[in-house]
């Protein structure tokens, strides 16, 4: 099913590119010179056992950590550290393991604040809340609620996201993350705590953001059948390091993935 | 039955993202503005006017001034009484300095001293949050009440350490002073709070209160969809503190008519935080029921026993009013810790599906 598109991610362009990057907190390495690309318009999924360093590498990305060693290459521009403000400017976007949405705000408003960044109108226009700065709401307000019809939450609009069942709160987190319009989407355990169905509509989610926005994505999972299902190419870590990286299949054979995950006899 | 949006279609998002979007509710609006701005002057006494109507409303404006800090940026301040004063000084400098500009000019420009003053304390909030905050603009009251004590030049020299509120005149009305009615104070802070609750109304639902409340609640999810921390709180602080300022300056020109730096002080913060506290943090309507509740109502309960034909020695009245104002804070707190505005949010919830439970 995903052959086409396996094919154009072999022939398009990097968009970002991680290399030799090493990150220690104290004695503990959690990632130890790790090196792997993401390409323009594919699906990218890091796997791994636990304490693998996959989140403190989708940390890395973004600029919440920064490593000691190596490069980070993010469209051509190279850089030792990001800042997350300066990541969400260069249009990455990311959503956590457990759900960070903003509780207090409904779940309009958490994604409307995800256009923080697309607005322009001043504090004076804010003010009044007439004329421009109620024409650029109403503009954001639009691009929102296709946002919305697209995740089908027409329905807890104006609920408070603290209220929302777990599986709802994931779907409006992806929401927000995808009305940054961002260029890389990170995913944390996108399907993490989710029953069978859930899963099924978050797959169905993520397929429908690459397709049709052409968004690249970066994902976490732990449910291998999902990930090397939705996934065009898979790397795995293992205690910080990079043990495999290549297509589904490839990485399903590989002997040091098996013993990573079964554990192998000392 | 009668409060109900069935019907009440919406089709377009300016009329959807309506402050009010319910038409019973805008005729709520509309019949309290009747009530402030017609009937309680034309019906109301100066006691009223004076001892009642203008303090709410000021606190009311000073209150909602901390709630955009606490409630909607979930920064904790004990500050709120230090930049009242540095509103209320400013605007006494300026008057005695500039006396020919109009003095509603100077008591919104106290308010950008205030807010410049706010932005400076706010600065450590970058580094610290909740208590270690509180405990960090304390600092900034204790510094800021030395100030007005030791620094004579903010009092002009007054051998009393007090400042005057000199005469004012807005088209030949007198303002402040002593010659100025409560109709016509009630008038000018009466039109200034409104206008400012309006204000605060549009930034709190639009982009700048959307980037307070992402701070407020979960601040590194907020830094990664490129809301900057350190300018979000700063804008945040400047706001509360202007609001502050512009409540402390109305405080004193146009209630007390003068005042020492003892008004003030940390008790002044306090009474603030409680408002904002009992009346709901994160709700504008919340900090007019709280000013309301820990205003009004000792006054009502003052009233209550020579009106009841009671003969209660005054000074024990005042301790039976606190104690009495002490226990319905405790009840509240334990029934709704969400405040005043929450128990009006869920009457409102009520209402529209009565006379069916849910």
């Amino acid at each position: 099913m995903r052959a086409p598109s396996e094919k154009e991610a072999k022939t398009a362009e990097v968009l970002l590119a991680i290399e030799d990057v090493s990150l220690s907190f104290g004695g503990v390495k959690a990632i130890r010179g790790v090196s792997f690309d993401i390409r323009k318009g594919e699906i990218r999924a890091i796997i791994g056992p636990n304490g693998a360093g996959k989140t403190s590498m989708l940390n890395v990305i973004n600029g919440f950590y920064h490593p000691q060693e190596g490069r980070i290459t993010f469209r051509g521009e190279q850089r030792r550290a990001m800042r997350p403000y300066a990541a969400a400017q260069g249009g990455i976007a990311r959503t956590f393991q457990n759900v960070a949405l903003f509780r207090g705000m409904s779940a309009l408003d958490n994604i409307m604040a995800g256009r923080t960044l697309k607005m322009r109108k001043n504090f004076f226009w804010q003010m009044l809340r007439h004329g421009p700065a109620m024409a650029e709401e109403v503009e954001h307000r639009r691009k929102v609620e296709e946002i919305i019809d697209f995740l089908e939450i027409q329905h807890i609009r104006r609920t408070q996201v603290a209220k929302l069942p777990y599986g709802l709160q994931k779907r409006v987190e992806l929401g927000r993350a995808l009305a940054m319009d961002p260029d890389l989407l990170l995913l944390d355990e996108p399907m993490a705590g989710m029953n069978l169905e859930e899963k099924e509509d978050m797959s169905r989610f993520i397929l429908d953001v690459n397709s049709q926005y052409g968004t690249t994505i970066a994902l976490i999972g732990h449910d291998m059948g999902v990930v090397m299902d939705l996934s065009d190419r898979v790397v795995v870590l293992d205690y910080g390091r990079k043990i495999a990286d290549g297509t589904p299949e490839e990485v399903k054979s590989n002997q040091a993935v098996i013993d990573a995950y079964l554990g192998v006899a000392h | 039955m009668f409060y109900r949006e069935v019907g009440q279609y919406k089709t377009n998002y300016v009329a959807d993202q309506a402050v009010f979007p319910i038409l019973q509710d805008r005729i709520g609006l509309g019949v309290i503005l009747l009530i402030a701005f017609v009937v309680i002057p034309l019906t109301g006494d100066d006691f009223l006017l004076n001892a009642v109507m203008i303090p709410f409303l000021i606190f009311s404006l000073a209150a909602m001034g901390l709630n955009i800090l606490t409630g909607y940026t979930g920064l904790l301040s004990l500050g709120t009484g230090a930049f009242m004063g540095v509103g209320a000084f400013a605007c006494y400098k300026l008057t005695t300095i500039f006396p020919n500009v109009n003095i509603l000019i100077w008591v919104i420009c106290s308010g950008f001293f205030s807010a410049a003053v706010g932005a400076l304390f706010g600065l450590p909030s970058l580094r610290i949050k909740g208590f270690y905050l509180a405990v960090a603009t304390l600092a900034a009251q204790f510094f800021l009440d030395w100030c007005f004590i030791r620094i004579p030049w903010l009092y002009n020299y007054n051998a009393s350490g007090a400042i005057q509120v000199p005469q004012r005149m807005l088209f030949d009305i007198p303002i402040t002073g002593p010659t100025a009615t409560a109709m016509t104070r009630y008038y000018v802070v009466l039109t200034i709070v409104v206008a400012m609750t309006w204000v605060a109304s549009n930034l709190v639902r639009g982009r700048i209160g959307r980037m307070w409340m992402a701070i407020r609640d979960m601040d590194i999810a907020a830094e990664l969809i490129g809301i900057r921390p350190l300018p979000t709180k700063l804008t945040s602080f400047a706001v509360s503190s202007f609001y502050c300022g512009v409540a402390g300056a109305l405080l004193v020109f146009l209630w007390y008519g003068g005042a020492e730096a003892d008004v003030f002080n940390v008790n002044q913060s306090f009474l603030i935080l409680f408002m904002v506290i009992i009346g709901g943090l994160g709700s504008l309507l919340g900090s007019y029921l709280g000013a309301a509740l820990i205003f009004i109502l000792p006054i009502v309960l003052r009233m209550l026993p020579p009106a009841l034909g009671l003969e209660i020695r005054s000074v024990t009245v005042e301790h039976l009013t606190f104690v009495i104002i002490g226990v319905r804070i405790i009840v509240f707190l334990i029934s709704e810790p969400h405040g005043l505005a929450r128990l009006w949010q869920v009457t409102k919830q009520k209402l529209r599906v009565w006379p069916f439970p849910y």
